[in-house]
């Protein structure tokens, strides 16, 4: 108890979260086949799955957990690293296999290496289409954003990670918006907010009228007992100053 | 052609039955056939307000089981012939209560009444997602106090989420009726006010009924306040709103404010 009272550090532990794009394969049945399709895609251009997350999607594959695992290890012979398992029965994941994966997006596709079987003094040119950063890199896109022009009601959950959310009403108390970016309310927030969910520091909440249950931005949280009274009732913007959450009020 | 209406609060207690019988009754007194249809089995209470408890024979689980014909579980009430009560079972387990049942029970409902008013059970579980499943319209009954309201604005979310007309793409209309509204504390700041609460809820409002005695003296005898004590204010209110429900446009007067001998009954009750 007096270590608890006596510790100095009362900083929280942040918790954050990250998305990453992976690369996932479905096998097929007869698997055998599916793997002699795989080896003739990675002879193109070796190396392809090399150093690449890679998810096996096991959806409606009638294999037993021995089977998966088997699959796993024919699969790290030929460099491919799992990391995850989609859509697996609970049946069919054990201890010391790759975590089971859920709410996954779909994505653009990847492009294959070297669609059709090209002789061999093409196979440098594929290899420069791959170094070119517009087959495999993430584009850069514009954030993206979210509006909702209806209240958020009570129990309802907005997730949004790619971007910010904008809601042309009120938030209600027990409502929950998460934005990987800002988040813009205008109207009341009784609700929580959390924005920057994704590690995005520079992100901001603004509302027009502040009553929340709790703030957040990158995992930093505030709760309304800790917000200033003054802020009450106002027009807000709050940002993150290193480990502290600043606002100001608008006139 | 009919209009499914559900009574929902998500909290107990606001006066969700006493609104569905009042509703109900206002409805039938304009020559409307209207059924009133309690959803909540195992808790059933609406047979009660509606004085028709000593009448029941079959009830809507036996309907939904093939035990009974529709037409052999509907009690006519015996004040107005308009007027009809389907009860829920007391005894039977809720389980029994299936979506399809109930989609063929509504159907079936619906080929014979003006009005299907359906009083759901309090909290979000099975038997109130079910009383909302097939609604047109949502009559949200609130209390003015915090709990309620944000109980209600839950509500309101799965109405535009849950319902079979939300899963088709179309808005179910949504109304606030403010129940057991008492003037005299809302001005305290004892109670949320009206503009309060329908901040929180932006939804339009179809009523105010004033806390009052004869409601619960209805209640108690087994009568629905608009047809027991008609020139009541309750009644008076209930009846509009049953107006509104059907689509006339009459502005909200807050209770208190009409008569003087209202403002006297709240200010005995304030000291």
């Amino acid at each position: 108890m007096t270590k608890v009272l006596t510790k100095t550090d009362q900083r929280p532990i942040r918790l954050k979260g990250r998305s990453f794009l992976a690369l996932v394969l479905a096998p097929e049945m007869p698997f055998e086949e599916w793997l002699g399709r795989l080896d003739d895609l990675a002879s193109r251009s070796a190396g392809f799955f090399l150093g690449r997350p890679v998810v096996l999607d096991v959806e409606g594959l009638q294999v037993s957990r021995a089977e998966l695992q088997a699959m796993i290890e024919q699969l790290a012979e030929r460099n491919v690293r799992i990391m995850g398992i989609e859509n697996a029965k609970p049946s069919q994941i054990g201890p010391g296999m790759p975590p089971a994966m859920r709410g996954g997006r779909p994505a653009d596709d990847f492009a294959a290496p070297a669609e059709d079987a090209e002789p061999a003094g093409q196979a440098s040119q594929s290899g420069e289409a791959k170094a070119s950063p517009s087959a495999d890199a993430p584009q850069v896109r514009a954030t993206s954003s979210m509006i909702i022009d209806t209240p958020v009601r009570s129990g309802q959950s907005i997730i949004f990670p790619e971007g910010d959310i904008t809601v042309v009403g009120s938030v209600a108390s027990g409502a929950e918006l998460v934005a990987g970016g800002s988040i813009h309310v205008y109207g009341t927030l009784r609700g929580r907010a959390l924005a920057g969910s994704v590690g995005n520091a520079s992100a901001r909440i603004f509302c027009h009228k502040l009553e929340a249950e709790l703030l957040a931005i990158d995992g930093l949280y505030k709760t309304a007992e800790d917000m200033e009274p003054k802020l009450k009732g106002k027009s807000v913007q709050l940002w993150l100053d290193g480990d502290a959450i600043r606002a100001e009020t608008f006139n | 052609m009919a209009k499914v209406i559900v009574v929902t609060s998500g909290k107990g207690g606001v006066g969700k039955t006493t609104s569905t019988a009042a509703l109900g009754a206002a409805l039938a007194q304009r020559g409307e056939k209207t059924v009133v249809v309690d959803f909540d089995v195992g808790l059933r209470n609406l047979d009660l307000v509606m004085g028709a408890e000593r009448r029941v024979v079959y009830d809507l689980i036996n309907v939904i089981q093939g035990d009974a014909k529709l037409p052999q579980a509907l009690i006519r009430d015996k004040r107005l012939e308009t007027l009809h009560l389907l009860p829920a079972s007391q005894t039977r387990d809720k389980e029994n209560l299936t979506e399809d049942g109930v989609e063929r029970v509504m159907d079936e409902l619906r080929k014979s009444f003006d009005w299907i008013i359906c009083d759901s059970p309090a909290g979000i579980e099975r038997g109130a997602t079910l009383a909302m499943r097939h609604a047109d319209t949502a009559v949200v009954v609130t209390n003015p106090e915090v709990s309620s309201v944000r109980d209600s604005d839950r509500i309101i979310g799965l109405l535009d989420s849950k319902t079979a007309k939300a899963e088709r793409g179309d808005k179910i209309d949504k109304h606030l009726l403010l129940t057991r509204y008492d003037g005299a504390r809302a001005e305290r700041g004892d109670m949320l006010k009206v503009d309060d609460v329908l901040e929180i809820l932006s939804i339009p409002l179809i009523g105010i009924i004033p806390e009052s005695m004869d409601v619960l003296r209805a209640s108690n005898v087994g009568s629905p306040v608009t047809i027991a004590d008609e020139r009541s204010e309750a009644a008076i209110a209930y009846r509009q709103a049953a107006q509104r429900l059907a689509g006339e446009n009459l502005p909200v007067a807050l209770p208190g404010e009409r008569r003087g001998f209202f403002g006297k009954i709240f200010g005995r009750r304030a000291a």
